[in-house]
């Protein structure tokens, strides 16, 4: 037998047209060609649309900040989570309170939200960390549920009406309030979010994330601290759904529990299914659908909800692992 | 009572030495451990030797796994002490005991589907921060299971059972362990691969790495191994030089099965 070498030159993967299509796109100076075009793509499109789609398109970038964040607690780390929109409300809620009551500086309120943010992360992972996925899945949605009462019952949060008039933000002097600069913020925000999952996804965090997802009990039998790894799942999930939340609240201007209810973690989840849990383009592709989607069918009125139902659905039929291919056969 | 199978010395054979070498490894002490209610040690105690192959024979459900997992950390001992060099870990948990150089290979493998073979080993490897070590200990890997290299980008579940045993052992092994804690490494394999796995444990072993080995074959485990243990219902029934145990047909008879 011919002496092994550890590191032979990667076989180029064959096959279906999936893993020919990440092959073209293997050396980095292809994906760099690519990121540049889809940037560029970004930046272009509020010029050449109208007002209406910008709006819908800046919706459609606040979810991908939501999915990729939801993404590194369901795709990375495999743990279920139904009240994801807790951590969006924690981030909108603590900016709306201190810049409307306490006449905090949105930008000195920022910490705060994130700081928050992660504690709430800790309060929900801490006790769940032993529980199977079923269970969690029941727990989480409890949590959510919890925050969005809490936030319907106190008076700091405005009670169901919730908070109105929360300033807009200003930076060096210069107001951010149209929809095209709120596009414009949440396009940096969603690309941040992207780098940001990218890096984890390569760190070794994200190599551990990989192990307990697989195995928890092989991967703590290598010395990989599972509760840890586990919680710093639901932190970073959850300051990426604060970061959501921050800029959602002065983007509206206003706040209600109901903007953060079951149906909007659900969405959010969905989101993320569909797409390919743990797939970043596909995550990002099933934020983009899941708000584009009814929008698109909206000539079908009354029916376009039921229409968009049946084709998720068969997407899921068809595509249970979620539309983005997978990179191995 | 424990009964002590090591006789007379010059008889038993060249490793029949009724006085173990070495420093001890590791050690229980009059371990119990539950499973909800149900016990499945009794006061267990027993002994590796720095350099040592010491195997754990016993029948299904005798409690050799729960052994292996009193050590490893899956399983609390309720009663009694775990020690490695002296320094109780009964109380670590699992990934703090592994941090400490023990390593478990689980029964059936627990290769990692959906992952490439090349991914199932890089997660022994995932406390070494030295990247050079890392690349270093997956040549050995792959000079020692050279089917492994061969396989290295295809999912390690769709492996047969014995190239499954070695990437569990070669994963191990990225680990850098000074304690190996092997459950059924020949289950289901066929003879010649049993021949194989077990000759690589002693390659193992000699190169430095104590070993306690769990096995049903105790005949295979008995040629292999310094120094045995017998469990029966969660408790150890014999332990005695393994050279020597394996001439004493008596004993083998009655505790082992395996008359003929």
């Amino acid at each position: 037998m011919a002496n092994p070498t550890p590191e032979a030159p990667q076989e180029r993967p064959r096959g279906n047209p999936a893993q020919r299509l990440y092959a073209a796109f293997d050396s980095p100076g292809r994906r760099r060609a690519l990121h540049l075009v889809l940037l560029a793509i970004l930046i272009v499109t509020p010029w050449l649309s109208s007002q209406y789609v910008t709006v819908i398109l800046t919706n459609a970038l606040l979810y991908v900040v939501l999915c990729l964040g939801l993404n590194v607690v369901v795709g990375y780390a495999g743990l279920l989570d139904l009240g994801y929109a807790a951590f969006f409300a924690v981030g909108a809620y603590t900016i709306g309170i201190l810049t409307q009551q306490f006449g905090f500086n949105f930008w000195a309120a920022i910490p705060f939200a994130l700081l928050a943010a992660a504690l709430a992360g800790v309060i929900i992972g801490g006790p769940t960390l032993r529980l199977r996925s079923d269970y969690l899945a029941i727990v989480t949605l409890g949590f959510g549920e919890i925050v969005r009462f809490t936030a319907r019952n106190l008076e700091i949060t405005g009670g169901a009406s919730g908070l109105s008039h929360i300033p807009e933000p200003s930076l060096f002097g210069w107001y951010i309030d149209s929809s095209i600069d709120f596009y414009y913020v949440f396009a940096v925000l969603a690309v941040l979010a992207y780098i940001a999952s990218q890096r984890l996804f390569d760190s070794r965090l994200g190599r551990a994330w990989l192990y307990v997802r697989h195995d928890e009990d092989a991967a703590e039998a290598m010395g990989i601290n599972r509760v840890a790894v586990k919680l710093a799942a639901y932190v970073i999930g959850a300051i990426f759904g604060a970061v959501g939340g921050i800029f959602f609240s002065v983007n509206l201007g206003a706040i209600s529990p109901e903007s953060f209810s079951f149906q909007q973690s659900v969405l959010i989840l969905m989101a993320v299914v569909l797409g390919g849990m743990g797939k970043i383009p596909g995550v990002i592709l099933g934020a983009f659908i899941v708000v584009l989607g009814p929008e698109l069918l909206r000539e079908f009125d009354t029916l376009r909800l039921l229409i968009f139902a049946v084709l998720l659905l068969l997407i899921m039929l068809f595509r249970p692992s979620g539309i983005w291919p997978e990179k191995r056969s | 009572m424990t009964q002590t199978a090591a006789r007379d010395d010059a008889a038993a054979g060249p490793r029949a030495s009724a006085e173990r070498q070495g420093e001890v490894r590791l050690s229980l002490s009059g371990v119990d451990a539950f499973y909800g209610q149900i016990q499945a040690l009794r006061g267990v105690s027993l002994e590796v030797r720095q350099g040592e192959i010491v195997t754990l024979l016993g029948s299904n459900g005798a409690g050799k796994s729960t052994t292996l997992k009193t050590i490893s950390g899956l399983v609390r001992a309720r009663q009694g002490d775990v020690c490695l060099a002296g320094e109780s870990i009964a109380r670590l948990p699992a990934h703090q005991i592994a941090r400490r150089g023990v390593v478990h290979v689980p029964e059936g493998r627990r290769v990692l589907r959906g992952l490439t073979v090349k991914e199932n080993l890089e997660l022994g490897a995932f406390t070494v921060k030295d990247g050079a070590l890392r690349r270093q200990r997956l040549e050995e890997v792959y000079a020692l299971f050279p089917i492994l290299h061969e396989r290295r980008h295809q999912d390690g579940s769709l492996l047969s059972g014995g190239q499954q045993q070695m990437l569990a052992m070669g994963r191990a092994l990225m680990h850098g362990p000074s304690v190996m804690l092997l459950d059924e490494p020949s289950m289901g394999l066929a003879p010649k691969l049993v021949t194989e796995i077990m000759r690589i444990i002693k390659r193992l072993n000699e190169a430095g790495t104590t070993i306690l080995l769990v096995e049903q074959n105790a005949r295979l485990a008995l040629r292999l191994a310094h120094y045995a243990y017998v469990i029966e219902n969660g408790e150890i029934r014999m332990q005695g030089d393994a050279a020597a145990m394996r001439e004493d047909a008596a004993v083998v008879k009655a505790y082992l099965g395996l008359g003929d």
